[in-house]
């Protein structure tokens, strides 16, 4: 198989001194297997395959997209630095052309982090890939930026994060939430009113081999960038849709997830979930790394590899044709629908119940964006969590219009204080982020 | 008394030392046809008013192992490789001699696919169709579990003059460079065996039970008759033979950096603490990435004889050597010459070399004097720069835990040492640029065979310990065996350091040389479901690279 070389960075680290608990599948254990399968294949010898080390993620690239609550150093550990650094080591290789495409192969992992962050859910402090992509922005000019989500879990975290905003279109596809954590991720969450058709849900049936993911790879997503034309492509590389993996239903291959990487061709690939570490990672993250470098990844199999045992129903690849028409069709609609669904409101507002399984914590939240045809409209925050915090947020997207940046200004100046715990500002495109206690 | 001769490409060097003092040094040209003429002429000097009965040891850094594989006069060798998943074949053909077998075994050195004995018989017969009497049998993962290559050995035992196996060249997981070390390995077996046969005949003629050690690319001695098993260690040995020389000759316990000067590149080598750094996996030769235990060194083209064109307005040096300087009779301009207009050193014609450099100064618009001070500025500066590459290199490495990442340590060059034929006039300028203070070691025209005659036995051992599967493995020495209900990361780093003390005194270390470091030390949970099933834990120990005891702390042998 001859294929294009590419040079691909790596950013590998295993935070082999760190774990949530010590049974925890997030654990020091989980990329153990991992190391020794792409030391052993001798990938850091390629000379087109470059190992970096990761740099330190600061707390002002965090608070760039986050609101934590109280601050950010209550919120995450030094390993949350440094897989957020990971990836932003990645970002800078690729957006200084020192490689073609990038890796981030770390731990702890984000995409279930939201844009106000009490504490931890679902194995997320802080949102990895955001921090990167709004690090690349304001360091490498705006950018139209698409997330490809593949883990198995709905990146509900990425996708309140990227709700509102019209140039970072976010795909996910998943194991259907009426089935596995966190229970969201349906077709129908499709974009707050400024931005419609820029979040996509794929929920998948269980037992979706790679069949269906590559139908709705070829079907949906691919014509769906091709319209949205980012200046770049993140795949959020969970690796839990394997077929082996323990806290999943999917029947994804590691052949499957590397031709998937080959097709999408991502500009950064950022590790998220993943928990079959010895039968399913070590052999998924070298043929995504083969398949990012453009190598040969077709002897690249797991042990027990049996296509016929795993392969998807007929049943199944019907629902999945259906259900990627509909999607399409949706998607094609969004100009009709955001008519419809804005009318002439000024202001919409979003109640939430979000819950932090990994820390215990409950929170309610209401969020109110401005709707805006010249940006993603400024958004307010309402927070109460059940450790007590009562916050409330301005954010000022990027690309702000005049209009929404000094409404918000003006909101955050007028709010009274004796209200909330913390009032936070936060506006991207003047790198500001203010609290008041 | 102690013997160090350094058989290099050009000259053959040899150091007599006694209580640690130079006795006697000598230098002659080798002769590239004949080995051993060359050590009986450098022996003659040595010995010529000497009675070598008084020899406790002798240690030789030889090119016979480099030289075979640069000149391509190795044997022809088979290789059956078990390859398992992962890279397709094509990428780990190292020859046209490489057959590919069915069974493997996984990261954990479970065994997942068996060996098809007669996959296995049916490539043997081909190889002995084919005349083949050199054989590599490597298998994917075998330093995890060396069962299947052992079984592949014992399919093939009978038919071969030589046989290497993967698991015995190295603990370091890596299968391309395992392969690639198990294919040199057999391919200069016979040379090499043929070359310590007539060692031992030869020197033994010297006395009687003289104890032999050949150095090794680590920087460390092996006893001549162990070599045999592991030619490949004895490759690259010339630029190891210089570092520990420097070592030797200068009072290195800090952080520091080694030059080597040569007419057409420059050898930098960075010491820590005074410990030479070593290549995280293994020296490249020829093309070859391998598991050979190296001294981790970075060869520039920038030497005393290097070329010195002008070219689009700017100076050009190297990579290239025409010939000596033009001041010995040299065709072009070269830094030596620039130094010798510049009035930093007094050797050879300075009208010849005042002639090579005017064209270029001519052409730069400058006073001669001045194009060669900015000729040798512009070969200090490149130096000077690569080493400042190879320092943040070193400094940048990978590493894969919180605390490394936060607390690693960052090398901090406090001293600069300038071996070779430039070094008198460009180390204090290089000290400048560096910023640490230049240092240029006496007796360094024989650093290489002081080196030699100093280096201690090396060796490291790989434990890994699987509790849920209940076994240990120390690869390097073939042991799989197995643990007790009950072990611990304690009960392994202890193991394997017993084991390591042994295998050392077996290389032909003396007991008090054997100055052992942990290099890697990691205990994990094996949880499947929610409970711990077991521990995997990983041991590295190794004796660093150093030098025999006797000499004080901060001590040098000048």
């Amino acid at each position: 198989m001859l294929k294009k070389k590419k040079k691909t960075g790596l950013i590998f680290f295993p935070a082999f001194d760190w774990a949530i608990s010590p049974t925890h599948p997030e654990r020091e254990e989980r990329l153990l297997y991992t190391q020794d399968q792409v030391f052993e294949e001798g990938l850091l010898d390629f000379e087109n395959i470059i190992e970096f080390k990761p740099g330190l993620a600061t707390t002002s690239d965090i608070n760039r997209i986050h609101i934590c609550v109280p601050d950010a150093n209550s919120v995450i550990t030094e390993s949350h630095l440094i897989s957020a650094g990971g990836a932003i080591t990645a970002a800078d290789k690729v957006l200084q052309k020192e490689v073609d495409n990038a890796f981030a192969l770390v731990r702890p992992p984000g995409h279930h982090a939201m844009r106000v962050v009490h504490g931890a859910r679902g194995f997320c402090n802080i949102n990895i890939e955001a921090i990167m992509i709004e690090y690349i922005r304001k360091n490498y000019g705006p950018k139209r930026v698409a997330i490809v989500d593949t883990d198995c879990h709905h990146g509900d975290g990425s996708q309140d994060i990227y709700w509102h905003d019209p140039n970072t279109l976010y795909i996910s596809i998943h194991q259907d939430g009426r089935t596995l954590y966190p229970g969201s991720g349906f077709p129908e969450e499709f974009g707050g009113p400024n931005a419609l058709g820029t979040t996509i849900n794929i929920p998948l049936p269980p037992q979706t081999s790679d069949e269906g993911f590559l139908y709705v790879l070829d079907n949906l997503i691919l014509p769906i960038l091709d319209t949205f034309k980012p200046d770049l492509i993140i795949n959020s590389a969970g690796q839990d849709n394997h077929y082996t993996d323990p806290i999943t239903n999917m029947c994804f291959t590691a052949q499957g997830y590397a031709l998937l990487n080959e097709k999408l061709s991502p500009d950064i690939a950022v590790l998220e979930g993943g928990y079959s570490i010895e039968s399913a990672l070590p052999y998924i993250n070298v043929g995504i790394i083969l398949a990012m470098a453009g190598i040969d990844y077709s002897h690249v199999r797991e042990p027990d590899y049996d296509p016929e045992s795993i392969k998807q129903s007929d049943d199944i690849s019907r629902y999945i044709e259906k259900l990627a028409t509909g999607i399409y069709d949706l998607w094609k609609s969004r100009e009709s629908i955001k008519e419809k669904l804005v009318g002439n409101a000024e202001y919409m507002k979003h109640e939430k119940n979000i819950n932090y399984d990994t820390d215990g914590i409950r929170e309610e939240q209401e969020e109110t964006v401005r709707i805006c045809n010249d940006c993603g409209g400024f958004v307010t925050i309402n927070s109460t969590a059940s450790t007590g915090n009562r916050i409330f947020a301005v954010i000022i997207p990027g690309q702000s219009c005049p209009a929404c940046r000094s409404e918000g200004e003006e909101i955050f100046a007028s709010t009274d204080k004796s209200d909330f715990n913390y009032i936070y500002f936060q506006d991207r495109d003047r790198d500001i982020f203010q609290v008041v206690k | 008394m102690i013997l160090g001769i350094d058989v290099g490409g050009t000259h053959t060097d040899a150091a007599l030392i006694e209580n640690f003092k130079i006795k006697k040094k000598a230098k002659v040209l080798t002769n590239e046809i004949s080995l051993m003429d060359s050590l009986l002429n450098v022996m003659g000097e040595i010995f010529r008013d000497e009675d070598s009965l008084d020899l406790k040891r002798i240690v030789l850094s030889t090119t016979i192992s480099t030289n075979a594989i640069v000149q391509g006069k190795t044997e022809r060798v088979g290789l059956i490789l078990a390859s398992g998943p992962g890279l397709p074949p094509s990428a780990l053909k190292i020859n046209n001699d490489t057959h590919f077998i069915s069974g493997y075994v996984n990261h954990r050195g479970i065994e997942i696919a068996g060996i098809d004995h007669d996959e296995v018989s049916q490539i043997c017969e081909h190889f002995k169709k084919e005349g083949i009497e050199h054989a590599g049998i490597v298998g994917k993962f075998s330093t995890r579990n060396l069962k299947q290559e052992i079984e592949v050995r014992d399919i093939i035992n009978n038919n071969f003059k030589h046989i290497s196996l993967g698991h015995r060249m190295s603990g370091h997981l890596n299968f391309p460079r395992r392969v690639s070390t198990t294919y040199l390995n057999a391919a200069i077996s016979d040379l090499y065996t043929n070359f310590v046969k007539e060692i031992s005949k030869f020197l033994g003629k010297s006395g009687p039970k003289l104890p032999i050690y050949i150095l090794k690319a680590d920087g460390g001695t092996l006893e001549i008759d162990k070599s045999v098993e592991y030619p490949a260690q004895t490759i690259l040995s010339g630029p190891a033979a210089s570092i520990m020389g420097i070592l030797s000759l200068t009072d290195c316990r800090k952080d520091a950096i080694a030059l080597d000067i040569g007419g057409t590149t420059t050898d930098i080598a960075i010491f820590a603490d005074g410990i030479p750094l070593l290549e995280p996996l293994g020296v490249t030769i020829e093309g070859h990435k391998t598991l050979i235990r190296g001294l981790r060194t970075k060869s520039i083209g920038i030497g005393g004889d290097s070329r010195v064109k002008y070219e689009s307005n700017s100076i050009v040096i190297g990579p290239e050597r025409d010939g000596p300087a033009a001041a010995f009779g040299g065709p072009s301009p070269t830094p030596t010459d620039a130094m010798i207009v510049a009035g930093l050193t007094n050797i050879g014609d300075k009208e010849k070399a005042t002639a090579a450099i005017s064209p270029i100064a001519r052409r730069s618009g400058r006073p001669v004097h001045e194009a060669a001070k900015m000729i040798f500025d512009l070969t200090c500066q490149k130096i000077a720069t690569s080493v400042k590459e190879m320092i943040e290199e070193i400094n940048n490495r990978p590493v894969y835990t919180i605390h490394e990442l936060l607390e690693g340590k960052k090398l901090i060059p406090q001293v600069l040492n300038v071996v070779g034929g430039p070094a008198e006039p460009m180390a204090e300028h290089l000290g400048k640029l560096l910023e640490c203070p230049a240092h240029i070691p006496e007796h360094a025209e024989v650093a290489n065979a002081i080196g030699a005659a100093l280096a201690r036995t090396t060796t490291e051992l790989t434990l890994l310990a699987d509790t849920e599967r209940k076994t240990m493995t120390i690869v390097e020495e073939g042991l799989q065996i197995p643990i007790p209900n009950v072990f611990s990361r304690e009960d392994a780093l202890k193991t394997c350091k017993e084991k390591l003390f042994e295998r050392s005194l077996k290389m032909g270390a003396k007991k008090e040389d054997i100055d052992m470091e942990t290099i890697e030390d990691q205990e994990f949970n094996m949880v499947r479901g929610f409970y711990t099933t077991g521990k995997n834990i990983r041991i590295k120990v190794q004796v660093k690279p150093g030098l025999i005891t006797g000499l004080g702390k901060g001590q040098t042998i000048c």
